[in-house]
This record gives C-alpha cells, sequence and structure tokens, in this order.
C-alpha cells in the first residue's frame, strides 16, 4: 500500500480547518497515512495515526528554513509516496522547498485522481491537466474544497526536532483592510469584473445593482485599479457572499473568486465569452458586450 | 545592486483554447500571447527599487521560450528594465516548473543578484512553484504572495497576504527572491518614448543546454476541455431579447422583482 505524508498547518494560533481535507485524498488515493503538523498541543488535528508534532511557540508559525527542515525530518522517518499539503498561502509557500530538497515532482491544485496521474485544472480553469510524477516520491497540494473533509480519531503524537537558524522571520500579523462594507447578508450582489473594461462602466453595475435593489461587490482587478473600494471585493482573498442573486458583469470566474460567490441562489453571468468559467457556477450565462447589454436590461428593469 | 526579474508569456485567457496534436497542451493558433499579470507586478516592483536606489541599481529581464516572448521582454524594458535575457527554447510551454527553473537558477548563478522578483504564479500552468525553486536552487532567502515590499541595507521587508486578505509581514534576509501577487503596486504602462528606448537596449540570447536544463520531473498524461459539471443556460443574440428572457427568468427563479427590485 502506497503511503502519504500530510501537512497539516496552523495560522494565528489555530489549526487551520482545512487539514481535514488530507485525509479525505488520501482515502481517495486508498493509501495510508500520516500527519506532520508545526502547531500548538491545544490545537491538535482529530486525525487516526502518528503525528509528527512541533510546537509552533519554538519553531514559529512561518518560518519556511525551519519548517522544510522538520517536514523532511517527517518525511525521513516515513518514506513516504506522497507529500501532500493543501493548495494554501501555506502549502504553495511550503511545498517546493520540500520538493526541491528532495528533487521530487510537484503537481499543484491537484482536483482529481485519475488516468494513473492527478488532474488539476490550468488556463484559468478552462482546461484540465493529468500530470504523472516521474519520481519516487512525489508532492502534491490539493485544491480546496476538491476532497472529502474527515475527522475522526486521536493523533499519536511524535516529537519533531529541527536547527532553528532561519532566513525569514515574522514579524506581525496584519487584519484584512476591510471597509466596513458587509455584503455577506444581502440579498442580490451584483459584481463589476474587468470585463467593465473602464471605470466610467462601473456606473452601469452601479445601476443594474439599484434596479435590482442590490449591493456591488467586485472582482480583485476592479478593487486593485482602484475602481472600488477594498471592501467590495469578493473572493478567497476578500468576501464572501451568499445572496439569492448573483450577477457577475465582466467576471471570468477564476477559482478565487468563485470561493467568495459559489454559494449564491440563482447566478447570471454577463459575458463577451460564453466558455468563461463562471459558467461552471452559473445559471445563467448571457452572451454579450455588458457595455451594450446592460444600458438594455436597466431601462426594462425600470419600465 | 543587481536585480533580477523573470517574466513569462501566457496566452490571453479569454480566447479559445484546443488541444495540440499530442493532447499533452494547447494548441498555440489564434491565441494573443501577452505578459503574466502576475509578472507585471514583478516588473514594476523591480522598476521601483532600482528607481529608490538610484546609481548603481541595475535590473535584467529573463524570459525562457520561443521567439514570440521577445516582444515580452521589450515590454519589460520599455518598463524600465536595463537589459534582457532571451532563453530561447521552443519547447518551453510543455517543460515542467523544474527544468524552467534550472534554467533560471543556471543563468542567475554566478551573476550575484540581491533580489529576484518573479510572479507568484503563471496565468496558463499556474503552478506557483518555479519562483521558489529558483529561490531553493540559488539559496535565496523567499517569501512568497507580496503584496508589500520594501528593502533597506541587508534585508527586505514583505507582506505575505493570506486566506481572508490578512497579511503577515515578514522579513528576508539579502539575497532573496519574491513572488509577487496582484495588487502588488500599480503596473505603468510603457510611454511611446520609453517604448522606443527599449529597442535599443542590450538583449542576450542564451540557450537551455549552456544554462544546464534539467530533466523533467512530471510528465503530461493528458489535456482537454473542462467539462463543465453545472447545468448553465447560454443565451445569445438580440439585446432587447435577450433582456425580457432575463427579467423572466428572474421572475420564475428568484422573488427579486417581487420584493421591489426592479424599479
Ligand atoms: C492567492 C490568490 C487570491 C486571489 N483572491 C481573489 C479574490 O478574493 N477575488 C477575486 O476576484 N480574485 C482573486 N484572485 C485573482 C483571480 O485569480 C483572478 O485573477 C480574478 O478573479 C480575475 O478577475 P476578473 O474575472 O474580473 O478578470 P478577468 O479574469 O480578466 O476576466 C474578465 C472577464 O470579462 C469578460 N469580458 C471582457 N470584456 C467584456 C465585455 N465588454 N462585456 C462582457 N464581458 C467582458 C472576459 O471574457 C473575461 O471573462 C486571487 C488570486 C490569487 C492567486
Ligand atoms: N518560461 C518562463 N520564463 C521566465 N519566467 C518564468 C517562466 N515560467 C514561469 N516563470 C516565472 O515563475 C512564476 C511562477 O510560474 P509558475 O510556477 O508557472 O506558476 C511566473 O510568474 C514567472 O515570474
Amino acid at each position: 500500500m502506497k503511503k502519504a505524508l500530510l501537512v497539516a498547518e496552523c495560522r494565528q494560533g489555530r489549526l487551520v480547518a482545512d487539514y481535514a481535507e488530507l485525509p479525505g485524498f488520501a482515502r481517495a488515493l486508498g493509501s495510508e497515512s500520516s500527519m506532520v503538523l508545526v502547531g500548538y498541543p491545544e490545537e491538535l488535528p482529530r486525525f487516526d495515526g502518528r503525528l509528527h508534532f512541533a510546537d509552533a511557540r519554538e519553531y514559529g508559525e512561518y518560518n519556511p528554513d525551519v519548517h522544510k527542515r522538520l517536514v523532511l525530518r517527517a518525511v525521513e522517518a516515513e518514506r513516504p509516496d506522497y507529500v501532500v499539503f493543501m493548495h494554501s498561502s501555506y502549502g504553495w509557500d511550503l511545498a517546493p522547498r520540500v520538493a526541491a530538497a528532495m528533487r521530487a515532482a510537484q503537481v499543484s491544485e491537484v482536483s482529481g485522481i485519475g488516468d494513473g496521474g492527478f488532474v488539476t485544472g490550468c488556463c484559468n480553469g478552462k482546461m484540465r491537466r493529468t500530470v504523472r510524477p516521474l519520481t519516487p516520491c512525489a508532492v502534491l497540494t490539493l485544491r480546496q474544497g476538491a476532497f472529502h473533509a474527515e475527522r475522526g480519531g486521536e493523533p499519536r503524537c511524535l516529537p519533531l526536532e529541527a536547527e532553528k537558524a532561519a532566513s525569514v522571520q515574522l514579524l506581525r500579523y496584519e487584519p484584512p483592510a476591510g471597509g466596513g462594507i458587509d455584503l455577506s447578508r444581502a440579498e442580490v450582489v451584483v459584481s463589476a469584473g474587468r470585463g467593465v473594461g473602464r471605470q466610467e462602466h462601473i456606473e452601469l453595475v452601479r445601476a443594474l445593482a439599484e434596479a435590482l435593489g442590490g449591493e456591488v461587490g467586485a472582482s480583485r482587478p476592479v478593487v486593485d485599479a482602484g475602481w472600488l473600494e477594498h471592501g467590495r471585493q469578493i473572493g478567497s482573498t476578500g468576501q464572501t457572499v451568499a445572496p439569492s442573486l448573483y450577477v457577475a458583469c465582466g467576471v471570468s470566474g477564476a477559482i478565487q473568486h468563485v470561493a467568495g460567490m459559489k454559494g449564491s441562489g440563482f447566478v447570471i453571468a454577463i459575458n463577451t465569452d460564453r466558455d468563461a468559467p463562471i459558467a461552471e457556477v452559473a445559471d445563467l450565462l448571457v452572451a454579450a458586450d455588458l457595455e451594450q447589454f446592460l444600458p438594455v436590461l436597466i431601462s426594462k428593469l425600470r419600465s | 545592486m543587481k536585480i533580477l526579474v523573470c517574466v513569462k508569456q501566457v496566452p490571453d485567457m479569454e480566447g479559445r483554447f484546443n488541444p495540440n496534436a499530442a493532447g499533452t497542451w494547447f494548441d498555440e493558433a489564434g491565441l494573443a500571447f501577452r505578459m503574466n499579470d502576475y509578472d507585471e507586478f514583478a516588473v514594476e516592483e523591480a522598476v521601483r527599487l532600482k528607481e529608490r536606489l538610484g546609481g548603481e541599481a541595475e535590473v535584467t529581464v529573463l524570459s525562457v521560450g520561443p521567439d514570440r516572448v521577445i516582444e515580452t521582454i521589450r515590454k519589460a524594458m520599455a518598463m524600465g528594465c536595463d537589459r534582457g535575457v532571451h532563453v530561447r527554447d521552443e519547447g518551453a510551454a510543455e517543460r515542467d516548473p523544474w527544468q524552467i527553473a534550472s534554467m533560471i537558477a543556471g543563468y542567475a548563478r554566478s551573476r550575484a543578484y540581491g533580489l529576484v522578483f518573479t510572479g507568484m504564479q503563471s496565468l496558463d500552468r499556474g503552478s506557483a512553484q518555479v519562483g521558489v525553486l529558483v529561490a531553493e536552487l540559488l539559496g535565496l532567502s523567499c517569501a512568497t504572495t507580496a503584496v508589500g515590499f520594501s528593502c533597506d541595507g541587508g534585508t527586505a521587508t514583505v507582506e505575505r497576504e493570506l486566506e481572508g486578505g490578512a497579511k503577515a509581514v515578514v522579513r528576508l534576509k539579502l539575497p532573496a527572491l519574491v513572488t509577487c501577487q496582484l495588487g502588488l503596486n500599480n503596473p505603468r504602462y510603457p510611454t511611446l518614448p520609453n517604448i522606443l528606448k527599449a529597442k535599443r537596449r542590450e538583449l542576450v540570447i542564451l540557450t537551455p543546454d549552456e544554462l544546464g536544463i534539467e530533466a523533467p520531473l512530471v510528465a503530461t498524461a493528458g489535456f482537454s476541455r473542462h467539462e463543465r459539471s453545472g447545468a448553465c443556460t447560454v443565451l445569445e443574440g438580440e439585446l432587447d431579447g435577450l433582456a425580457a428572457r432575463v427579467i423572466d427568468l428572474l421572475d420564475e427563479r428568484t422573488a427579486v422583482l417581487r420584493r421591489g427590485g426592479g424599479r
């Protein structure tokens, strides 16, 4: 049976809940699993197996040189076929360091298993690839939400130690910028994506939101460009919304945007590209240029 | 200080993708290529750092790819990079991150860069590996997903973006490599005089072999269109009719029009 070493993570004093998708993946793969964590003794994963554990008070939370050494220690102890991370700010940072040290193949953002390899999205989610590692041990990062979470049991802790010299030092955390706009309770959200093209066209999105009695949201490039306030960004690094109606205007539907709106009721996308990945979560895609279509829709709604 | 910035040329994501004959990557026919979004932030940050340091600082931009990537190198030079390096590799699109990183590291190894900037990921493959692998191969300190950057003397301070938009402020010893996230800065548009100047800047052409390209660590076993799991209706046609159908559907499927929307 193949063996997977699962790398859990902690952030700002807490075990990150996503860790539970790691054992779910190991089960889907049909492999045995053990875990490694630099974390806190009072925040242990509910996992039935060996847990190679180092205390974050001693080794730091984000301390990549040292965490790499600790994970490599666990690799030595377990000799796994796979070392598996979540594709998170911790995982995409640490996984390639571990892979480089082992000269191991890495497959990023795995969302499925099949055809003798690992399935991963590419081209902004329009296409998919199946990738086969060519090294005896492979490093993987998992797409969030792609595998069932699995919790249960008590870990058997084995202490980990490593040298503490580090070239990177965590100074402090800062909270999200926010902006006092809470979109999480809005019944209708109309969001502007880069497809609006110009700042002036934000007014069309605003007018549609008004006509539908809703709030204005945005994708990241739109707030980065300063066309709308940061507090209106929807997605994995912005707000999560679940309105009964979500209208995405000129939003391609990148995974990080979809993460913040996939719980919406009815989803309408207005996009010139009928193949835009937003169609994955939309009920309706209006294949039209929003600059021409929105004025028509707004005037019909008003009359 | 010597600064290196790595840029990848990628297709516009709005294009239509079709598998190539081997079924391992996309066919380039009909696609428009441009600089990877994330790398624009990397170029801008490198140029800003040079401008702050003045005098001795110098920025080299490097791209691995076929001849079309020269256009992207020229754009980076028009944004302010001093010199360009083109690693001419017709097969670059299908190389794995380890191979690309081995070439970049092969170039940078003996050249004593104080800072290396890359994008956090490429839009087409999106592995988020190349930057970190280069740092590991060169023994540089490294932080990923930068949304803030400053540098003084022997250290750099980076704001790393975390889930939910929180940040971790970290300090790195130089030499260092930083992978850049969207929103790190406002990438400038090249002006016409700068575009013309860029044409006269030095562009060195090298081959993968000269840089010690390594063997691949992964193989692509399949490449295909992502089949949609949802049931999305696509509407096309004349605008008045489209608007009427959208309103009908809003009425059927949601309560918003009854609740007082639609005025
Ligand atoms: C770690 C990380 C976190 C991230 N967090 C977030 C996040 O929280 N939120 C977020 O939104 N993004 C986030 N991103 C960025 C994300 O990956 C995408 O880059 C972003 O969502 C793209 O925004 P967009 O859809 O507006 O732009 P694009 O992807 O450029 O899409 C524009 C769309 O508009 C369409 N279009 C163009 N012209 C017209 C027209 N005239 N009429 C109609 N349609 C048109 C195009 O066909 C295209 O589909 C994150 C990325 C990373 C790496
Ligand atoms: N062919 C390439 N030439 C130069 N830089 C590259 C190349 N491929 C990737 N990079 C750099 O590495 C980053 C991450 O790419 P990736 O690992 O493919 O997601 C990109 O944003 C670029 O800065």
